[in-house]
């Protein structure tokens, strides 16, 4: 089948599964599953002054487009930089957003500024300063290795381990309420979005763009960067320009979300294993497959337990890992 | 050092190891800057051009491949179509047609659908070479590319080598250890010694028996290839020194 057709048919298929699997979302509460009142509401037929229609418009449709962003982003940047390194355990936060990011959330959260905009702002600027460190470093190595996978990956793994430091040291010297807070955003919190928070996401969508357009120098930079180049490819430009782009994305969903964790390791890895190595098909099937299974592990972190939910963070892993297993066995045979 | 290569040739870029013949290829190739001097193509420099459109007019087979992603034969062949696709990098029927008659060409059609893990040496090689002719470049260089393969695979790689010349007129610059290759391949070949040229010329002329063990290190034996049109280079191991 000619890559178009395959790009096209994938998309389709995913778009449908994500759009289902919406609904179910939606519908689900801890006031029970309604779909037909769901589609009922969101069609725009519902009675004024209805509670469902509130609740679903204020706060679960909400929930779930931020829940989509999130997981197709993560998923997104974890395949840009498992490509860009040439390293399987690479996942959108090992340039050091994570440890940035977290730092910069953690004070905002001790000096006592709000969610929104103070949190998203510190996490922001921290995930920043820390990845132009690791970008610099790697850029000013010494000799031809401009940005090698090596001086990234070190560097990233380093400041990500400096960071945790600061971030523990920080947490064990605070008596405040707060500390419950911070566990959380470290496991990735998507309840603590907020309505003006939704314009943010808008600003990821280029990135995708870009990324999709990429995602052929993508292919033969899994090569090797010389094979690349050799292949009319201007290697130095595209790295450069993939690492800030995805870096970007990340960091403003890290913002909004905190460090949910696992879905950038393994969604790329599960579409790999079941699509092959073509970035043009695999770009559009982690975005919308990223979004699909973290709109899913939200809805159980909602449903699950009895009262009051869980970190997202916590559901990602649990049900990731074993499915990744799962089909690395079944590829195996 | 200056040399330059004419449209059609088979040059040979030979000498010890740490010669430099890597670098001096990468240099070729605009992949390395030159610490001092230029490369020209076709009247212009080569820093001049972009990358995009050098490598249309130019393939290179590197010494190592990448093998770690699973992509299959026909995926890493195609993708010597890059410096010719539009912005989206999506294949027409042509660039289809192109890579199947280079697959056809070095003789790996019918592994098409395997990935590139499963292949052994010879195979891996032709594959990389039905890429570059993929490219459907006026140059082709190559770096070492028989090196891990038996005799068998070796002629056969440098036969679809000198049959894609014949038939392309395109130009092959090739590194290569194998002094007896260069022999009876090249046109002409370039010696290389610690960076600098010993000497460039006609292949009988610079496989002289006293610049190549200057070169090398080691005697050597240089006589008339019994194929004839070629010379013969024996490098000789100590224990046969007496009887030479």
């Amino acid at each position: 089948m000619p890559i178009g057709k395959k790009i096209i048919l994938t998309t389709l298929l995913l778009s449908l599964v994500l759009i289902v699997v919406s609904i179910i979302a939606i519908s689900a509460g801890s006031s029970g599953v309604n779909f037909e009142e769901t589609l009922a509401i969101l069609a725009g037929k519902n009675r004024p002054n209805n509670a469902t229609a509130t609740i679903i418009w204020q706060i679960r449709l909400p929930r779930v487009i931020l829940a989509a962003f999130v997981g197709g982003t993560l998923a997104l940047g974890g395949l840009v930089f498992q490509a860009l390194l040439r390293n399987p355990l690479a996942e959108p936060y090992i340039l050091g957003i994570s440890g940035g990011s977290a730092i910069g959330a953690i004070l905002a959260m001790l000096i006592g500024l709000s969610y929104f905009p103070g949190v998203t702002i510190f996490s922001f600027t921290g995930s920043l300063l820390v990845l132009a460190f690791v970008t610099i470093l790697a850029g000013t190595t010494q000799g031809n290795t401009m940005l090698s996978r090596d001086s990234l990956l070190l560097g990233g793994v380093m400041m990500n381990a400096f960071c945790a430091a600061v971030i523990m040291f920080l947490i064990s010297m605070t008596r405040s309420f707060q500390v419950q807070h911070i566990l959380y955003w470290l496991m990735g919190d998507l309840a603590t979005l907020q309505k003006e928070q939704m314009p943010i996401l808008l600003l990821v969508l280029p990135c995708f763009v870009v990324i999709f357009i990429l995602a052929r120098p993508m292919n033969l930079l899994l090569l090797g960067r010389e094979t690349a180049a050799a292949m009319g490819i201007n290697v130095k430009n595209i790295v450069l320009l993939l690492l800030i782009i995805t870096s970007l994305m990340v960091s403003i969903i890290v913002s909004l979300s905190g460090l949910v964790g696992f879905v950038g390791l393994v969604i790329p890895h599960i579409f790999r294993l079941l699509l092959g190595p073509d970035h043009r098909l695999l770009v559009p099937s982690c975005l919308l497959g990223g979004a699909t299974y973290l709109i899913l592990c939200d809805l159980l972190a909602r449903v699950l337990p009895s009262s009051g939910e869980l970190p997202v963070g916590i559901i990602t892993a649990l049900i990731g890992a074993p499915l990744f297993i799962v089909l690395l066995l079944r590829n195996r045979a | 050092m200056s040399f330059s290569v004419s449209p059609g040739e088979f040059f040979v870029i030979i000498g010890p190891n740490g010669a430099g013949k890597t670098s001096l290829l990468k240099v070729l190739a605009g992949l390395q800057k030159a610490q001092q001097g230029t490369v020209t193509i076709k009247d212009k420099n080569i820093l001049k051009y972009r990358r995009r459109n050098l490598s249309q007019i130019m393939a290179i087979v590197p010494q190592q491949i990448e093998v770690g992603f699973p992509f299959t034969v026909a995926d890493t062949v195609i993708m010597g179509r890059s410096p010719h696709l539009g912005i989206l990098g999506m294949e027409g029927e042509n660039d289809f047609y192109i890579a199947g008659v280079a697959m056809k060409f070095t003789d790996v059609a019918h592994l098409a659908d395997r990935k590139l893990y499963q292949l052994s040496g010879g195979e891996l090689q032709r594959v990389i070479i039905a890429r570059a002719i993929c490219q459907q470049p006026e140059i082709i260089l190559l770096d070492e590319p028989t090196t891990a393969l038996d005799p068998a695979h070796q002629l056969k790689i440098m036969d679809l080598m000198e049959k894609f010349r014949r038939e392309q007129g395109t130009t092959i610059i090739m590194v290569s250890h194998d002094l007896n290759l260069a022999s009876m391949y090249g046109d002409r070949l370039l010696l290389l010694k610690e960076g600098r040229v010993i000497k460039t010329g006609e292949t009988g002329a610079v496989l002289d028996k006293e610049l190549l063990e200057q070169s090398y290190g080691c005697r050597m034996m240089v006589d008339e290839s019994p194929l004839g049109q070629a010379v013969r280079v024996t490098p000789i191991p100590d224990k046969y020194l007496h009887t030479y």
